[in-house]
């Protein structure tokens, strides 16, 4: 298979225009003719439906939720980048394309993360125009905040529901097309297959969750904008729900999947409590620009700390390790995620970390609150402050936040080319669920920027391309390719009815959890995993032998739901170990503990491993084949990032 | 495993759960007996304890919605010991945590009841109404692209903090099932205020209420009655205010549509 990620030809700066300018165009009048599918209504899929739907496309619109404003979008807190530089301190299009590609350790593609930059402005004038109510300054402009990896201030806000209030501009948006007709939506429909009509993608076969009614949809293109793959770890700070059967489904179908062990593990997150956790939440990294980072100087005082000998009032100043400070001065607190992170975890190794299981670093707030009062802080993290005390039974004005890193982003995702375009013709990615902007490392306030670039700002041109040189004829499910794929979706529901074992979904999903965290989590090693694909494989035969799932499918059914999810997950799993296997490196949110320098830092490859790696799928139980995208880097100097 | 109170001792509580096999069947009250829980764990992972023990006796699990778990989606929605999201005042259900509990409690969990809110199964209602009337009119009418630079439209920051505040309703509608005429006033009230504050939102701000409005009625949500069960319940803190501001704003726009103003 050749991978042609269709760069456009031309200086960096003006590839986009360029290709803006080539992509043949459907006229006004035959757009009415195309149909589109969209799968997913979070950022991306709500305003890539919205848009499409402006220019005067067909659009199906699907989402597993009972409104498309429940999607995991909603969760993000921060913020989003943008290269306004309406803080005149120094930020550009290229300074915001230069960060990303550091910030992602050399593994992202530059001409992406550049046209990422270059739209990042069209989508804060956008929001403001939806009526977003982004903060504002007392003279009525913008304003922004700091977030880790950056040196400016770039990211814009609504206190700590950014993803909030971003998410329900699209969805606005996308409401508005719905009334027009030009929308139509369907809530609670899980897509559970895509289907391939003589090489291209022409619709998907869908369940839908309240009657389990089977159904089959059939366009001129599809778009995947269904979130990222996190919960194969179990824990994470995804929501219950998200999870990978639709790019797993399109893979299967064809389409590669890229860089699959690139997860971002998020530093600030509230510890896990007991073996009852059901998810991780995260305290937005927003916090690092006020909150101190610190564990006690001693494993002796941590011990006594851990014992209840003493509290945490009693640790004198001298004797705390403000360690990202010592030893990242020039970023302190706001170094990015990965860095983060990985000390948290070498603190916590060295015996130093906090709390009743050790396995916390502090997050002190005791500077700002006395520097500008619990009023202003109150201001500006009041409802960060009111989760933890919630969660946690804690004050965090009080006493400082306990935080342990936690999965929280897949950089890795459905390859695709410049047009967004997977392997499959006429099968797009956007947003998380896609490889193609954050390389190894994401840094914060980006995913909402990606989301929105991509659904807003790239697909409505890039899909165009496509649908021109594609016959308006109209299409319909009568192709035998949806009986087969509507067949085999039937089949595996009935596979998981019928096993009638005795562990449950959660039991199953869990159990992977906890082989993904240790093998191939924070730090990764080859003997782990080589192990840990032992263990997969074992519990994915114990899966197909022992799976429980009571109920029907003709109704809603919410652990079959998730029995199907848990299936696809057990196969991913495996397919993340081999890229962390292959990949004899560390870069960015992956850490092969086999390739560090002696103080511990990440030690890239760039002769052997600049490269993307995607995987095809060629049959159960068979290796998946590797491929091999070059990244060309002709615009940054790759060296080893510092932060120091 | 210790938690953040390591001395707080598991409960065992009795449940009374709103049993239901779909829209059309009638359903009833069971009991079920649930050990061993942790303080520490959210009303929802309590949940989860009795699924699982009711899954592994081959038994269906009750069905509730739920996602972020984080406060935040607006998925879930339970109407706990009578009141929506349970006793801690503005918390979703995700939020709330079985420290509010003690060992031996009865807690009795339903769905949400409103006519505009059918169930769908168990503890499941169906809440498409919302999406119904934000189609109606929540919106500003902007297409992609075209739009002038951000700081064009200057924002007095005390306005942009009302228009936040109130765009940070859920859509959970806890107002609705708080509500003895289950009005979904404070829910529209909230979408039609964030906008009639902000300059975007003016040029359709007479239409939007209209439309939003007439839809409300036409889903079959009761009218409002003064009482603010809504805003006491809700999880998110939306103020009553949004409801007067509707009433003006409604007023308004009937006035000069019917030439009166």
């Amino acid at each position: 298979m050749n991978l042609d990620s269709k760069i456009p030809e031309g200086p960096l700066a003006e590839k986009w225009d360029t290709h803006k300018f080539n992509v043949k165009l459907v006229n006004p009048a035959n757009k009415r003719k195309y149909d589109v599918i969209v799968v997913g209504t979070g950022l991306a899929g709500a305003s890539a439906a919205a848009s499409l739907a402006e220019l005067g496309y067909n659009v199906k619109a699907f989402t597993y939720h009972d409104s498309p404003r429940r999607a995991h979008s909603i969760a993000a807190q921060g913020g989003i980048n943008a290269a306004k530089n309406y803080q005149n301190d120094g930020d550009s299009v290229f300074r915001l394309f230069y960060d990303t590609i550091k910030g992602g350790d050399y593994r992202a593609r530059e001409a992406n993360v550049y046209r990422l930059a270059q739209v990042s402005v069209n989508i804060i004038d956008q929001c403001v125009a939806q009526g977003v109510p982004f903060a504002r300054e007392y003279g009525g402009l913008l304003a922004n905040r700091s977030f880790g990896g950056a040196q400016v201030s770039r990211t814009f806000y609504a206190r700590g529901q950014t993803g909030q209030q971003l998410l329900l501009g699209a969805y606005s948006a996308l409401s508005r097309q719905v009334a027009y007709g030009k929308v139509k939506l369907y809530t609670r429909s899980e897509m559970l297959d895509v289907v391939v009509v003589d090489g291209k993608a022409q619709g998907i076969v869908t369940r839908n969750l309240i009657t389990g009614e089977i159904e089959k949809h059939a366009a001129h293109a599809v778009v995947l904008a269904t979130g990222g793959y996190g919960n194969v770890f179990y824990l994470s700070t995804n929501a219950k729900y998200c999870n990978v059967t639709a790019p797993w489904r399109a893979h299967k179908k064809g389409a590669l999947f890229a860089n699959p062990c690139f997860t971002q593990i998020h530093p600030t997150c509230i510890p896990v409590s007991g073996d009852y956790q059901s998810k991780l939440t995260l305290m937005s990294e927003s916090l690092r620009n006020d909150g101190r980072v610190w564990v006690p100087a001693t494993k002796e005082m941590a011990e006594r700390l851990r014992a209840g000998q003493i509290r945490v009032q009693d640790i004198p100043e001298e004797e705390r390790d403000y360690f990202l400070e010592r030893k990242y001065p020039a970023f302190g607190n706001l170094v990015p995620r990965d860095v983060a992170s990985r000390n948290a975890k070498q603190m916590c190794d060295e015996g130093r970390g906090v709390g009743a299981t050790g396995l916390a670093v502090y997050l002190d707030f005791a500077d700002i609150i006395k520097r500008t009062g619990a009023d202003s802080v109150a201001q500006k993290y009041g409802n960060l402050f009111d989760m933890y005390a919630k969660i946690t039974g804690e004050n965090p004005y009080e006493q400082p936040m306990r935080i342990y890193p936690a999965v929280h982003y897949t950089m890795g995702g459905l390859w695709v080319d410049y047009n967004l375009q997977t392997t499959i013709p006429g099968l797009y990615a956007t947003g998380e669920c896609n490889f193609s902007d954050h390389g190894a490392n994401r840094l914060g306030a980006s995913a909402l920027m990606q989301g929105l670039a991509d659904g807003y700002f790239v697909i409505p041109y890039t899909i165009g391309d496509y649908l021109a040189k594609t016959t308006p004829k109209p299409v319909t499910t009568e192709h035998p390719a949806f009986n087969e794929a509507e067949t085999a979706v039937r089949t595996r529901i009935q596979q998981l009815l019928s096993i009638n074992g005795t562990r449950t979904p959660d039991d199953f999903h869990k159990a992977l959890g906890h082989i993904m965290w240790e093998y191939c989590g924070m730090a990764r090693n080859a003997e782990g995993l080589r192990h840990a694909k032992a263990e997969i494989q074992k519990l994915r035969r114990e899966f197909w032998s022992d799976l429980k799932v009571v109920g029907v499918s003709e109704d809603m059914n919410q652990t079959l739901e998730k029995a199907g999810r848990v299936a696809d997950f057990l196969e991913l799993g495996e397919l993340m170990i081999d890229d962390a296997y292959n990949r004899n490196e560390s870069c960015g949110g992956h850490f092969r503990e086999e390739y560090q320098d002696e103080l511990g830092e990440a030690k890239r490859n760039d002769d052997e491993y600049a490269y993307v790696a995607a995987w095809e799928y060629v049959g159960d139980n068979q290796p998946e084949v590797l491929h091999k995208e070059e990244l060309q880097f002709e615009n940054v100097k790759l060296t080893q990032r510092s932060y120091k | 495993m210790a938690g953040s109170n390591p001395n707080a001792k598991p409960m065992n509580l009795t449940l009374k759960v709103w049993r239901q096999q779909n829209r059309t069947a009638k359903g009833g009250i069971v009991d079920y007996q649930v050990k061993d829980i942790s303080p520490d764990m959210s009303f929802l992972e309590m949940l989860d304890v009795l699924n699982e023990d009711l899954l592994r006796k081959g038994e269906e699990p009750v069905a509730f919605d739920h996602d972020c778990r984080e406060g935040i989606c607006g998925s879930c929605n339970l109407f706990i010991n009578g009141r929506a999201h349970g006793p801690e005042k503005g918390t979703t259900t995700c939020q709330l945590h079985m420290r509010k509990f003690s060992d031996g409690d009865t807690i009795t969990i339903e769905p949400w009841r409103a006519n505009a809110f059918p169930v769908n199964k168990d503890l499941s209602v169906d809440r498409s109404a919302f999406d119904r009337i934000i189609q109606a009119g929540g919106y500003v009418s902007v297409n992609t692209g075209g739009t002038p630079d951000g700081n064009e439209i200057p924002i007095p920051k005390e306005i942009a903090d009302r228009a936040f505040e109130a765009a940070t309703c859920i859509a959970c509608g806890a107002c609705v099932a708080s509500c003895k005429n289950a009005s979904a006033m404070l829910f529209v009230s909230a979408k039609v205020s964030q906008l009639a504050l902000l300059p975007q939102g003016q040029v359709e701000r007479k239409s939007r209420v209209e439309n939003m409005v007439a839809q409300m009625d036409k889903e079959g949500f009761g009218a409002c009655t003064n009482i603010g069960s809504c805003a006491a319940e809700c999880p998110v803190g939306i103020s009553l205010e949004n409801i007067a501001i509707l009433n003006r704003e409604f007023l308004a726009a009937k006035a000069s549509s019917n030439n009166l103003a």
